[in-house]
């Protein structure tokens, strides 16, 4: 028996290619029906994402299956079958060991893929078209996926600006659940950062925009409070994360401004995340005790950081993975029975 | 079985804390099931060896240095068995180990003389006196402990480099506040510990009483201006560590004044 994998994914096909072979949920236990009637198929699962389109199969004949299948491919409209790319067991095995530990993925060690692996699997088990060596091959995966993860940094920091502060303000006030943020000109990013903290249980948003009309509707769109701009001090009481982005061409968070209200806060921490150019915020308040100011640069230097480690670590995935794909193809040449 | 049950507990310490400097090595540090284990049989042994040396010596088994050095580490170890869990602070036990083997390794090792060998007969209060006063000490190691993860994490958070402690650290917030509850404890068991000695009557050295007044007196002050939101928590921690260490160097001066002549 033999594992076919055959696919696009964002290495090899731009979107406009990757949409035409894209198997929706709605359709997919029906493809699976039409997969199987390909000549020496004897079982399939259809991984489908935004970033890739790969069929898993099982089979005696993998020339036979890979023709059926790009004959069935043509037939549903996918363009460029040139892009598809082929593997044949171990390498096959090994493909689908790195998906699911996010090696393969846009950004390394993600690790939405492989919930995106398990509905594909229970997809394709739910209406029997998987097989024996199926089964084990994809049990397999998430085994080593979930060693990967454990064992290694593969996914360690967060990959983008938002995600990082979301972090750090874990990490400084742990639960976030009824803290207070304020945000100092109603940006794109310091929104999108807002609505991170918010979905992480922040109980309170204060907009402060110089135009006071946007800082309403922000608010009224992430359920928060707009103060006018030049009363944010007063607003101040009791905020634990402020978000600066105003297009301000000088800092307006000054030592001198901040102090009077750090007095009234008992030492309790104030996470500043200055996302503005010019700086909002002036550097100098990192030094004050219990002020923790995180600007553009230092959030990008950590996603970049983040990113490195990962990029160090694939090694040691990529052994633990060779290791799992040796104990898997033994298991193959010793349950070869055509009937699996 | 004589110093075979204290050398395992030392053993163990030092897997615990060899596991986790291998660990932290690695980038990675979940306190794991090494971690918790060593600690646990640690406190088994030094429980046995406690247990032992108390049936020798026919009272609580604090009557010469190396007792009490053995003993403030097995407090140590009990209050972080009991509070580690509780607030969450598993990798307090990553900075306990290494504490609990250096002062085991010092009673052992160091210039502290033997574990007493005489029979001791005593006034129960003045047992209870003595028992409470070091596993409060224990509360205020693991208080200094916890201050010095702050420290750490404060620094880390600084420095604006996403570095493996940053991520396995609890946040600085639960530190702040595990600090303040174990200096409480602390000063708790410690009063109760001295309202223990007031009623024994016990006969006590001038400058054994002025040495534990102060000590009483700068935790009591530490806390009297936290509560008084004068003290913030980086400070509070500061001073848990400096505290914790004066009553460490001051430790043989009132053994020596109060070990039974």
């Amino acid at each position: 028996m033999n594992i076919v994998c055959a696919g696009v994914s964002h290495r090899n096909a731009a979107v406009d290619i990757r949409e035409t072979f894209a198997v929706g949920p709605h359709e997919m236990e029906a493809t699976l029906e039409q997969v199987r009637k390909i000549d020496g198929l004897a079982g399939a699962v259809i991984v489908s994402t935004c970033n890739r389109v790969e069929y898993y199969t099982a089979s005696v004949c993998p020339i036979r299956v890979l023709d059926g299948l790009r004959g069935f491919l043509e037939e549903r409209g996918a363009t460029q079958l040139a892009r598809l790319y082929t593997h044949d067991s171990p390498a096959s095995i090994r493909h689908l060991f790195r998906v699911a530990s996010g090696l393969d993925s846009m950004v390394i060690g993600e690790t939405e893929i492989l919930g995106q692996l398990k509905q594909a699997y229970a997809a394709a088990s739910g209406c029997g078209a998987t097989t024996r060596h199926l089964n084990k091959l994809f049990q397999n995966a998430f085994r080593v996926a979930k060693q990967v993860r454990s064992e290694t940094q593969i996914t360690r920091g967060s990959t983008s600006v938002g995600a990082v502060a979301v972090d750090l303000a874990g990490k400084i006030f742990g639960d976030l659940s009824g803290r207070r943020v304020m945000i100092l000109g109603a940006g794109d990013t310091s929104e999108r950062t807002a609505r991170s903290l918010v979905s992480r249980g922040v109980r309170t948003v204060i907009v402060a925009n110089r135009t006071f009309d946007r800082a309403a509707r922000l608010a009224e769109e992430i359920g928060g409070m707009a103060v006018h701009f030049d009363n944010w001090p007063q607003a101040f009481e009791g905020v634990d994360i402020l978000i600066c982005s105003t297009a301000a061409p000088h800092p307006i968070v000054t030592r001198e401004k901040l102090e009077p209200l750090l007095a009234q806060r008992n030492g309790r921490p104030l996470f500043i995340i200055d996302l503005a150019v010019p700086r909002d915020a002036d550097p100098a308040l990192n030094d004050l005790e219990s002020v923790y100011l995180y600007d553009i640069d230092s959030l990008e230097h950590i996603v970049r950081q983040s990113l490195d480690v990962r990029r160090a670590e694939v090694v040691r995935c990529e052994k633990m993975i060779d290791h799992h794909v040796r104990d898997f193809v033994s298991w193959m040449r010793t349950h070869n029975d055509h009937l699996s | 079985m004589d110093g075979l049950l204290l050398a395992g507990a030392t053993f163990c310490l030092l897997v615990s804390f060899g596991s986790t400097l291998f660990t932290l090595g690695a980038g990675k540090f979940r306190p794991g099931l090494v971690n918790l284990t060593a600690i646990l049989m640690g406190f088994a042994l030094l429980t046995a060896d406690l247990w032992q040396r108390g049936q020798v010596q026919g009272s609580c088994p604090i009557n010469s240095l190396f007792d009490v050095l053995v003993f403030m580490s097995w407090s140590i170890l009990l209050i972080y068995l009991l509070v580690g869990p509780a607030y969450h602070l598993s990798l307090l036990g990553a900075f306990t180990s290494p504490l609990v083997f250096l002062v085991l390794l010092v009673a052992q090792l160091g210039p502290v003389g033997p574990s007493a060998t005489g029979r001791f007969t005593r006034d129960p209060w003045i047992e209870l006196h003595a028992s409470l006063t070091l596993i409060a000490y224990g509360a205020f190691a693991l208080a200094a402990v916890a201050g010095l993860m702050y420290w750490v994490q404060d620094r880390e958070l600084k420095r604006r480099h996403a570095g493996a402690l940053l991520y396995n650290l609890p946040p600085i917030t639960d530190l702040g506040i595990a600090n303040a509850r174990l200096l409480w404890l602390g000063f708790c068991l410690l009063s109760a510990g001295f309202a223990a000695g007031f009623i024994s009557g016990m006969q006590v050295h001038g400058a054994k009483f002025l040495a534990s007044a102060a000590i009483w007196a700068c935790y009591g002050l530490i806390l009297l201006l936290r509560r008084a939101r004068r003290l913030p928590p980086r400070r509070t921690a500061a001073a848990s560590m400096l505290v914790f260490g004066v009553v460490l160097l001051s430790l043989p001066a009132i053994q020596y004044l109060s070990s039974p002549k």
